[in-house]
């Protein structure tokens, strides 16, 4: 009898070993289901929003992958908006302070839909003013529209008044790229800062 | 008792007040009640600002106009959000209604200063006069004094 159990007990070790591993690769099959939860909108693996090819407000060319090995949150507005423009800088800013040291790892990107009164000039002071590491970044009318599009995002110039201002009606979206560069969350303007700080350290942990 | 309750925002209801008593306004004019008047305060590179508060008047009467030394033209905007697009129109004046509260707001009816001269800074103050109308009156313009303070983050 002891002598049967001898010779099973090393095809045992074997089979309990193989059964493992199969069990381990039918687990991992299921590996690329994410076991984060977002309070944002996910939108990974949408086929648009793929990049953007601006100007900073250094003058320096601008694409997501400069950006790459940081979590982005790029936001599209105009200096002449009062409220809701602000509004979402200060709270992107606000989320980036939050993460304290991991804060470095992220980075806060405001393109103008407004380049005719969004200058250079403008941008270098009212971008970092939220938060120095903030860069403003711009492009031509065509351009301008052409990234709007491609973010499927919404954007109308109003005429202007006797004064010559001007409103532009526009979403209001925090669109945030992982350190890889992919699109990954859609951020209404109305987030409110406690889950775009939740979001990005779920990004930050991936 | 002509000059009635202003009730303005901190330590500047006792400035509105003497402004009131200094002007002379009629009672109807004088007994414009402000409350929680505020200006976030601007970035460098800001040329708009935006400022909120409440009105309340005794009889009914209009806001035709807002005048301030800091920024020329200034304006009244409507904001309105609907499937996620912010649009701001400009509103040239605003009923107000007898008894009724008007609320100036951050994503609604929001005053805007354009053309800012300076940035607005937390602490200071800024100085609007709003033009009232009343059917069969004379326009009154009644001063405001607006604490800047910085954008609460939520």
């Amino acid at each position: 009898m002891r002598s049967i159990m001898i010779r099973l007990i090393p095809q045992a070790k074997w089979i309990g070993i193989a059964s493992l591993l199969l069990v381990i690769a039918a687990c991992n099959r299921h590996a690329d289901v994410p076991r984060e939860s977002f309070k944002t909108v996910d939108v990974t693996g949408v086929d648009w929003g793929k990049d953007f090819h601006l100007t900073d407000h250094h003058g320096r060319p601008a694409s997501l992958a400069d950006f790459r090995g940081k979590v982005t949150m790029f936001f599209m507005g105009y200096t002449h908006c009062p409220d809701m423009c602000p509004t979402t800088l200060a709270k992107m800013a606000g989320a980036v302070r939050a993460l304290g040291k991991d804060g470095d790892r992220v980075q806060g990107l405001f393109m103008t839909l407004d380049p005719k009164r969004d200058t250079p000039a403008i941008l270098a002071q009212y971008a970092p003013a939220f938060h120095p590491s903030f860069l403003g970044l711009y492009a031509d009318a065509q351009r301008t529209a052409q990234t709007a599009a491609d973010f499927k995002l919404f954007f109308k110039a109003q005429k202007p008044d006797s004064s010559g201002n001007y409103t532009v009606d526009h979403n209001a979206v925090i669109y945030v790229f992982d350190t890889r560069g992919r699109l990954r969350l859609y951020m209404k303007g109305d987030t409110p800062v406690a889950d775009i700080v939740h979001d990005l350290k779920q990004l930050l942990a991936e | 008792m002509q000059t009635k309750q202003l009730i303005v925002h901190g330590r500047q209801h006792l400035l509105a007040l003497l402004v009131m008593l200094g002007t002379s306004l009629p009672a109807w004019a004088a007994g414009l009640e402000v409350a929680h008047a505020w200006a976030p305060a601007t970035v460098p590179g800001q040329q708009v600002a935006a400022v909120y508060m409440q009105l309340r008047s005794p009889v009914d009467a209009r806001l035709v106009g807002i005048e301030s030394d800091v920024a020329s033209p200034v304006q009244m905007h409507s904001m309105t959000t609907q499937a996620n697009v912010m649009r701001m129109r400009e509103v040239p004046e605003v009923d107000l209604p007898a008894g009724k509260t008007i609320t100036f707001a951050p994503g609604g009816l929001h005053i805007m200063l354009t053309n800012l001269k300076h940035p607005l800074k937390a602490g200071e103050s800024i100085r609007l006069e709003l033009m009232l109308e009343r059917a069969g009156h004379h326009r009154q313009a009644v001063a405001v004094s607006v604490p800047v303070i910085n954008r609460p983050v939520e």
